[in-house]
């Protein structure tokens, strides 16, 4: 039990010393590789670390309670395209013409509609036919993208409003609405999976699928519910970068399932499900966007940035590896 | 066998782990054409001795001896190369290979540029076959054979080594009486070509059945080696767990209520037909069987697992359709599943989630759970069912199988409900836990619930059930009444004579 506790501490606090090595490293490399003059440590800096982690972060959340119910959901990134056309597209429409600023609170509930019902599209096919959620996201993967395409060709779809803009561009209380988002998601599916009754079961159905039947949960409905939620949150994900940008290409999006997965991993969920919490996500977020901007930082480019993501990404499961079989080791008695 | 080497020595072997001393003094030795029992509870120190014996582990302090030479077991691969083969309780078969390619899994037959000699592979392994008796070949598949043929698939690999000495470890547990028979003949056969063999098993029977000599461990200590002949179960339980176990039939009956579940004319397709059966109040039914009976399927019906093709359930009296486990659990029907791991619990979550997993929707305060009323149930069944854990935050996986059952069946008792389903109570379980689980379903039935046990072990059936409906091939083909039931009636009765 003890061995078991200390490998669950190291496995917790490793995110948070990466992150921490990662800042130290940085630092002291910035001071001689760096371009600007300015410190890799300097608060603005972070604070727009936050901002941009908050794409990512707020899609892995979602990516969290998936994985730890036992699925995946690969179809984020197309499902975050498409939520973003609907934004800028729908405050165009000459139906919404008299509403003035008013059609933005429109657009977004548009946008983040669509997200849940694509979500709970993927969650209702996985619950009644029984493919694996990896097949069938695999597939809306495909199937979202190309309706993108179909939407607008190559070109992207652009609208800017003002309103939004300065919105998404302030600083509530010092942190970026960015950010603000990034953290009110955190701590919602965080209050869901540890608090409440659908968090808990959905780790039950994780872990062992078959006893969680036989304990009488009712499965499929919490799955299609987890569908939802990061259908929602990839919506709103775009939602929030779209309303600055004002501008979305077709290729938007692209990749977004893997870096929300790999930020999932590193934060110590369990991709077989079962494991896995928001907090540990939101380290593996951070560590990620840290990494890139480090990088950048002395002068990297992104290459070597997805180089170095890739090897972190084995290392950690490696290292994660070797603390689970030691602990299991020594329980064996 | 007096001038004889010992196959196999151990010699004071210690292993310790964090806190704990897994094993501290064992010694004993297997002679050339010996079975050799060895016993103990769970946890007594048996797997890790084994683990030690496979190079898994290494000894802090002792000696393994082979032919009277001293031996390091640095790994599996070196117990193997010495002749000593495992035969595990949980098979590790893949299951989409064809039977030859498991049985040399790891060492096929090669030809040139690395391709398999399919030939020689296939005529190896019919040669090892022939030996065990079975009725299939070389070419299928692992997945289309039943649990038993598995279990001789895996014997079979520790035949194609020149093994000197083989480890049965609970080779029976999912076995029927005809098919233990079968692996009896495969052990006296290699006793006869002077294998020594360790054999660890928690029947009596076939403890006395086949082994010569008996070492028993309690708490990693060795209690000592005996001649099976000079012993009794009596005496020999007493050795695992000091002290004295009751085993007699339970003779104390009281007043039957009503009638909680009826089945008539019930059909799954191929899988049972025609089954009728009912179950009072305050009684135990037990269902026996052999493995393929249909047993586990009717069980699987009433929990709203299956749905059946005809026939008609019946709860208080009132036709019922059942339509998933929510809907029985609902209706007052629990089931505690064959396979406690994979179906009954959740082994990451701790002790208190795996209790309030049916009922954690009713347990909420607002949108949050209610975490004070859940550790107050699962105080309430840890003192009543007396689960031995530090606390509730105890991960479930880090129980003994004595325990874990008892985490099982208090979810159910915690719903109420009024039958209570029991798919072999005991597998996996050690003696003294055993005994706590009948005493635990008599007193249950006692309470008034309706109790359906369905079991393997004739000693169990017969030890717990008020009735026994005897099953073969889907069918019922008897049921008798505590009075009446003899073992060989019952034997008769599954075997479809």
């Amino acid at each position: 039990m003890q061995a078991g506790a200390l490998s669950k501490a190291l496995k917790r606090g490793a995110i948070w010393g990466f992150i921490v090595l990662e800042l130290i490293f940085f630092s002291i490399a910035g001071e001689y590789l760096s371009l600007s003059g300015k410190a890799f440590m300097d608060f603005d800096n972070m604070l727009l670390l936050l901002k941009q982690s908050a794409p990512i972060g707020i899609i892995a959340m979602g990516m969290t309670i998936v994985m730890v119910n036992g699925n995946i959901d690969l179809s984020v990134g197309a499902t975050f395209a498409i939520a973003a056309i609907i934004l800028l597209d729908s405050m165009t429409w000459p139906v919404f013409a008299g509403l003035g600023d008013w059609v933005i609170p429109v657009a977004w509930l548009l946008a983040l509609t669509a997200g849940a019902a694509l979500g709970a599209l993927n969650g209702f096919i996985v619950w009644k036919t029984g493919v694996d959620a990896f097949i069938v996201t695999l597939g809306s993967m495909l199937g979202f993208r190309g309706v993108v395409f179909m939407f607008n060709g190559e070109n992207p779809t652009s609208h800017l409003n003002w309103t939004l803009v300065d919105f998404a561009e302030a600083q509530p209380l010092g942190l970026h609405t960015p950010t603000w988002f990034l953290l009110a998601a955190t701590l919602a599916v965080w209050f869901l999976m540890a608090r409440t009754v659908h968090g808990r079961n959905a780790y039950a159905i994780g872990d062992n699928r078959e006893a969680a039947v036989n304990a009488g949960v009712r499965v499929g409905p919490h799955m299609m519910i987890n569908f939802m939620i990061i259908g929602f949150l990839a919506a709103l994900s775009a939602v929030v970068f779209y309303s600055e940008s004002g501008s979305v290409n077709p290729n938007d999006g692209q990749l977004y399932e893997l870096w929300v997965i790999t930020a999932v991993v590193l934060g110590g969920t369990k991709i077989t499900g079962g494991a896995g919490d928001v907090i540990g996500t939101f380290g593996g977020v951070i560590a990620i966007q840290l990494l890139r901007k480090g990088l950048g930082h002395i002068g990297a480019d992104t290459s070597t940035v997805n180089l170095a993501i890739g090897l972190i990404l084995i290392a950690v499961l490696i290292l994660d590896r070797q603390l689970n079989v030691r602990g299991k080791e020594a329980l064996k008695i | 066998m007096t001038d004889a080497k010992p196959v196999l020595e151990l010699e004071d072997i210690v292993k310790t782990f964090p806190g704990v001393r897994a094993l501290d003094g064992v010694s004993f030795s297997v002679m050339p054409g010996e079975v050799h029992a060895l016993m103990g509870e769970n946890g007594a120190g048996k797997s890790t001795l084994m683990k030690v014996l496979g190079g898994i582990h290494q000894p802090d302090g002792g000696a393994i001896r082979m032919g009277g030479e001293q031996v390091v077991m640095a790994g599996p691969l070196e117990a193997k190369a010495r002749g000593v083969m495992f035969i595990h309780q949980e098979l590790s078969l893949a299951t989409e290979l064809s039977v030859a390619e498991n049985v040399y899994l790891g060492e096929l037959p090669r030809k040139r540029f690395g391709r398999v000699d399919w030939a020689t592979l296939r005529d190896r392994t019919d040669a090892i076959l022939k030996k065990l008796r079975v009725s299939f070949d070389a070419r299928t598949r692992v997945g289309d054979l039943s649990i038993a043929n598995q279990q001789m698939v895996e014997i079979a690999r520790a035949l194609t080594v020149d093994a000197k000495a083989v480890i049965f470890d609970e080779p029976t547990a999912s076995l029927t009486d005809a098919e233990k028979v079968v692996l009896f003949d495969v052990i006296a056969d290699l006793k006869a070509s002077g294998v020594g063999i360790i054999y660890i098993s928690h029947r009596m029977e076939e403890i006395f059945r086949i082994t010569d000599r008996i070492t028993v461990l309690r708490d990693g200590q060795y209690q000592g080696t005996v001649a099976t002949a000079e012993m009794t179960e009596e005496s020999v339980t007493q050795m695992m767990i000091g002290r004295k176990l009751d085993l007699s039939r339970n003779v104390a009956r009281h007043a039957l209520g009503d009638v909680a579940l009826a089945v008539r004319g019930l059909s799954c397709g191929a899988l049972y037909r025609d089954v009728s059966f009912e179950v009072r109040r305050g009684e135990i039914v037990g269902f026996y069987g052999l493995v393929g009976a249909g047993r586990t399927e009717i069980a699987e019906t009433l929990f709203g697992l299956r749905d059946p093709s005809a026939g008609q359930i019946l709860l208080d009296g009132e036709a019922v359709r059942i339509r998933s486990p929510a809907d029985a659990i609902a209706r007052g029907i629990s089931l505690v599943p064959e396979d406690r791991k994979g179906q009954g619990l959740v082994l990451g979550m701790n002790c208190r989630d795996n209790m309030t997993l049916p009922q954690v929707d009713d347990l909420t305060a607002g949108p949050f759970m209610a975490e004070g009323a859940e550790v107050a149930i699962f105080d309430q069944y840890r003192d009543r069912l007396d689960i031995r854990t530090p606390n509730w935050k105890q991960r479930v996986g880090n129980l003994s199988g004595g325990n874990q059952q008892k985490i099982v069946i208090g979810k159910w008792l915690s719903m109420h409900p009024s039958v209570l389903i029991v798919d072999e109570p005991t597998r996996g379980i050690d003696v003294g836990s055993k005994s706590e689980i009948h005493k635990l379903l008599r007193e249950l039935a006692a309470q008034g619930y309706a109790v359906m046990v369905i079991s393997s072990e004739m000693p169990e059936v017969l030890h717990v059930s008020d009735r026994i409906v005897a099953m073969y091939s889907g069918r019922v083909m008897r049921t008798f009444t505590a009075g009446e039931v003899t073992e060989n009636s019952l034997i008769q009765a599954i075997s479809g004579i």
